[in-house]
């Protein structure tokens, strides 16, 4: 059989990614006219007046438009897509600002003129009379309340839950806390970030008026959605809309929200010029007008035993959602949740609020909450050690969910609204080998043998639970065709994951046919139009899955036919190589290709081949109706895949750093990981993951922040200014694999794409904090910030 | 505007700009030729270079009417006149070098110029190679062993 899950095979997007010849939303429609936007430069004020009368003499302006121009449909604030009974005060943006303004980028007007350059000469003579208010910006300033973001939002708070699990003996998680014999008391900060591929966002849309159809294509993680939410908006039939992902460059959470303001006006726009219009994202706007993540603001209050056995946990959390909430409160709820890790905690309560500040939104990037999470876990672990003494890694293997308790209840609801059971997992063994790898137990002599060099080392770890795989659902088609290629899609979007490979693993080895005969599609609603979209490391699950499970149904007519055919018994029917035979009978074979000429009876041949399928050729019995009941014609199958619940990833890290005794500066020397994603379709994909994820986590934890100021400007608008790690700043990062899998699916998989990200803000703050001996609370952490730590008083 | 000829890829190419024109849209949007990535338009990712007169440059950084007369190498021009990949394309694939791809056309143009003048560069040389250019995928380790890997492919096929 051919073996082709598991091995690390090339893939095969490169070759055209590789040439130049990959194509990216600007790479498309390069007659289309151009859109551009004029974009709040205030963070809070109310628009006073629009005036166009500079710009419209412009050579090659086409159409200028704000709020007023738009139908009551289109012009309809954006959808809030995941509304949750905790969300009570949720508010979208308009397409473009309706009388305010609520952050540094916000869309006012849109331009479309015959090129860019154009287009922006044209929105730099429009001018705007902007009535300037007090802003929000931060977490203490939101929470105070003293302005507010909406008038008709009191204390800024958009949504208010506590999820509480009690002691198995009915207390309290705050009355655990108060009972237990050692009890802490702490604040953690985590800043904002951003996901910031290196592709922008972009969409690029033709009306075809003939046929009154529209073609979008949009740099979107979720095709299908876009699709169905601009039908609605448009009042067009859903089958005259397509929505097309072509190649994307990145997308880490930011592209998953929809429909974006430009989403919705581009398309419009082209339907009412009758002309190709595309508006591709700039750096600048893609820092002012997208989405931000990681900001919260946590208080931890813990309980726990002399072997460092939580007993209580009470955390509440400050969450930054900047002006609007189109995505609800899965960040939060992701942080609450995912919060606890690989551990079994006594008794457990949070709390978060999500407060609404003027600045851009926030909306998941890799990780989704689970680095604040993770960071407030993981610190709490430390913590505990350090209070009682103890080896970190002792104390987490004091709390680990130990391997025969799985299924594991956490008594939460997670962020698709089902239960939080961990499925499987081997933490205790996770953590070995992750000791064995980063050389936990020999390190004290090394940081003896260092300090006596006048060196300054430390070691840190960090562990993680990531449910992956949520629902609802996603789907496959299988289609082979009778020149024997076999022809995949499924609905949800790539954006670097490498799917057309890793799913022409999957289709190849269910079928038994050579991989150079597959082809997948993905994120083309013409090709398959029911799908939820790419994030929370899902596609792999549920699309691996829905495929593996179409391949199924697809075999399993084959070998029915070829049975006929070979006048055998399907159960002695083998596929390999594209070829179906008799077991232990080698002449007896027939191909698929043929298989699939006979699975689809003719009228009309168009070759040789096809001729067999006809209806005076020789075969079909004449008791049976050409297509049998319950039967279709083809060689094809479709299926689903949806899961019960999420199934949950694990993994841990470790790292070594050196601390500068005079500069502060920071280096990571060693980073190790160890990962378990349940059974692995292409190891060096998954490899590939886990070291982006490490790499942008470096990055969250030593260099990336968005630096605002009391007036709501972003200070650091450019990567002049926002320092994303280039190869110099990336350890070499070690890798082990343990593969727990997953019993929820049939392929045994479990997501991996945030994974490396996840615990890297826990694991340096772990590491330096074990170098410096000073206590680190928030992240990232600067050489300057260090210096200053080094310099405070210590807290008393 | 200005008439420019610019030898593209081995090629003549003839292009009449402004005098803002960048070299990133005149060869993206006017010459078609859309492997060149644009991805801050600021200097910083590297996304945009390419070879002028076989030396890496920021497209984005140079207007098109600077370049007037001289020679660009893009992505679209590294294979060989057959179509075979370079050995840096190959590297690059060999080594799981790339994810998204938006990166990769300016990591390609670095790295052919760089293991031209170096063809066995150490590990120091090539990260000094690369500091030039943003990936926000690979975490890097895939890209430097591609160029590693590279040196070795044009190293064997010189022999
Ligand atoms: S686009 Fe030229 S350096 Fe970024
Ligand atoms: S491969 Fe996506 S940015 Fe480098």
């Amino acid at each position: 059989m051919t073996r082709l899950f598991g091995e690390p095979v090339p893939r095969r997007e490169d070759p055209r990614l590789l040439t130049g010849q990959g194509r990216y939303l600007d790479d498309l429609g390069q007659g289309a006219l151009a859109a551009a936007f004029v974009r709040s430069p205030h963070a809070h004020a109310g628009i006073v007046d629009i005036d166009l009368s500079a710009a419209i003499d412009v050579e090659g302006l086409v159409a200028v438009y704000t709020w007023e121009d738009l139908p009551e449909r289109v012009g309809a604030p954006l959808p809030l897509l995941i509304p949750h009974p905790a969300l009570t005060h949720g508010r979208t943006a308009y397409p473009l600002a309706r009388d305010v303004v609520r952050h540094v980028g916000e869309p006012v007007v849109m331009v479309v003129a015959r090129d860019r350059y154009v287009a922006e000469d044209v929105c730099s003579l429009i001018r705007v009379d902007y009535e300037v208010r007090k802003p929000v910006v931060g977490v203490p300033e939101a929470a105070a309340g003293a302005h507010l973001v909406h008038e008709d939002v009191p204390g800024n708070v958009g949504a208010h839950l506590v999820q509480e699990v009690p002691a198995a003996d009915g207390r309290s998680a705050a009355q655990a806390v108060e009972d237990a014999p050692h009890r802490l008391t702490f604040r953690l900060g985590i800043e904002r970030s951003a996901s910031m591929p290196l592709e922008g966002r972009g969409v690029y849309a033709r009306w075809d008026a003939d046929d009154r159809s529209l073609r979008v294509y949009s740099s979107t993680q979720t095709s299908t959605s876009v699709r169905m939410a601009l039908a609605a908006r448009f009042g067009l039939p859903l089958p005259s809309v397509e929505v097309i992902a072509p190649d994307v460059g990145g997308g880490f959470g930011v592209k998953i929200v929809h429909p974006w303001p430009e989403e919705v006006l581009v398309p419009w726009a082209a339907m009412l010029l009758g002309r190709e219009v595309k508006w591709a994202e700039d750096r600048r706007e893609h820092f002012v007008s997208s989405a931000h993540e990681r900001a919260q603001e946590q208080t931890v209050r813990v309980g726990f035993d002399d072997e460092g056995r939580v007993l209580g946990l009470d955390v509440t959390i400050l969450h930054d959602h900047g002006a609007y909430t189109p995505y609800g409160i899965i960040v939060p709820i992701i942080t609450s949740t995912q919060l606890l890790g690989p551990y079994r905690i006594g008794a457990y309560r949070v709390e978060f609020s999500s407060l609404y500040t003027n600045t851009v939104q926030v909306t998941p990037y890799r990780g989704a909450g689970r680095p604040q999470g993770v960071f407030c876990m993981e610190r709490t672990m430390d913590r505990i050690a350090a209070h009682l003494g103890l080896d970190r890694t002792t104390v987490r293997a004091a709390n680990f969910i130990q391997p025969g308790e799985f299924p594991y209840d956490q008594g939460l609801i997670f962020q698709d609204g089902r239960p939080l059971i961990y499925d499987s997992g081997n933490y205790p063994e996770s953590l070995r080998l992750l000791k064995e790898l980063i050389g936990w137990d020999d390190f004290p002599a090394r940081r003896a043998e260092a300090a006596r060099e006048g060196r300054r080392l430390g070691i840190g770890i960090g562990c993680y639970v990531e449910g992956t795989g949520v629902g609802p659902y996603e789907g496959g088609h299988v289609q082979v065709t009778s020149d024997g290629r076999v022809h995949v899609s499924t609905g949800l979007t790539s954006q670097g994951q490498g799917h057309e490979t890793v799913f022409a693993q999957i289709a190849a080895t269910e079928l038994g046919v050579p991989l150079e005969r597959v082809s997948v599609v993905t994120g083309d609603t013409r090709r398959f139009g029911y799908a939820v979209g790419t994030f929370a490391s899902r596609a792999a699950v549920m699309s691996g899955n829905a495929i593996a499970l179409a391949c199924r149904k697809v075999r399993e007519k084959a070998l029915r036919i070829a049975a006929d055919a070979l006048e055998a018994d399907p159960g002695d029917l083998e596929v390999a190589d594209g070829v179906v035979r008799v077991a232990g009978s080698p002449g007896a074979s027939i191909p698929l290709a043929t298989v699939a000429v006979l699975a689809n009876p003719l009228r009309y041949a168009f070759d040789e081949e096809t001729g067999r399928a006809t209806q005076f050729a020789a075969g079909a019995g004449m008791d049976r109706p050409p297509v049998d009941e319950g039967e279709e014609p083809g060689l094809e199958g479709r299926d689903y895949y949806s899961p019960i619940r999420s199934t949950y990833a694990s993994g841990m890290h470790a790292a070594i750093v050196e601390t500068d005794p005079d500069t502060a500066e920071i280096r990571i020397l060693r980073y190790a990981v160890v990962h378990d994603c349940g059974k692995l379709i292409n190891p060096m994909i998954v490899e590939g993951q886990i070291h982006g994820g490490v790499a942008q986590g470096v990055g969250g934890a030593l260099y990336e922040r968005m630096v605002y100021d009391g007036h709501g400007q972003l200070l650091n608008a450019s990567f002049m200014d926002f320092l994303m790690p280039y190869a110099t700043e990336i350890p070499l990062i070690e890798t082990a694999h343990l593969e727990t899998p997953s019993p929820l699916n049939p392929l045994g998989i479990k997501g991996a794409g945030e994974a490396g990200v996840i615990p890297v803000s826990a694991v340096i703050a772990s590491a330096i904090e074990d170098a410096e001996g000073i206590v680190i609370d928030r992240m990232p952490i600067s050489p300057s910030e260090l210096f200053d730590l080094r310099r405070a008083p210590a807290p008393g | 505007m200005f008439d420019i000829t610019l030898r593209v890829n081995g090629v003549l190419r003839q292009a009449s700009v402004p005098g803002r024109r960048l070299l990133s849209d005149c060869l993206r949007h006017d010459l078609g030729l859309t492997g060149t990535h644009v991805g801050c338009e600021h200097g910083v990712c590297g996304c945009c270079t390419v070879l002028l007169d076989g030396e890496p440059v920021r497209s984005c950084l140079t207007f098109a009417v600077t370049v007037d007369g001289r020679e660009i190498t893009t992505v679209e021009g590294l294979a060989g006149p057959g179509g075979e990949l370079s050995p840096v394309q190959r590297a690059f694939a060999e080594c799981h070098g790339l994810q998204c791809g938006f990166c990769t056309p300016g990591f390609l143009c670095t790295a052919t110029a760089l293991l031209r003048d170096n063809p066995s560069p150490s590990e120091e040389d090539v990260l000094e190679g690369l500091s030039g250019n943003l990936c926000r995928c690979t975490g890097y380790q895939n890209i430097v062993k591609a160029v590693h890997r590279a040196a070795e492919l044009i190293a064997e096929e010189s022999r």
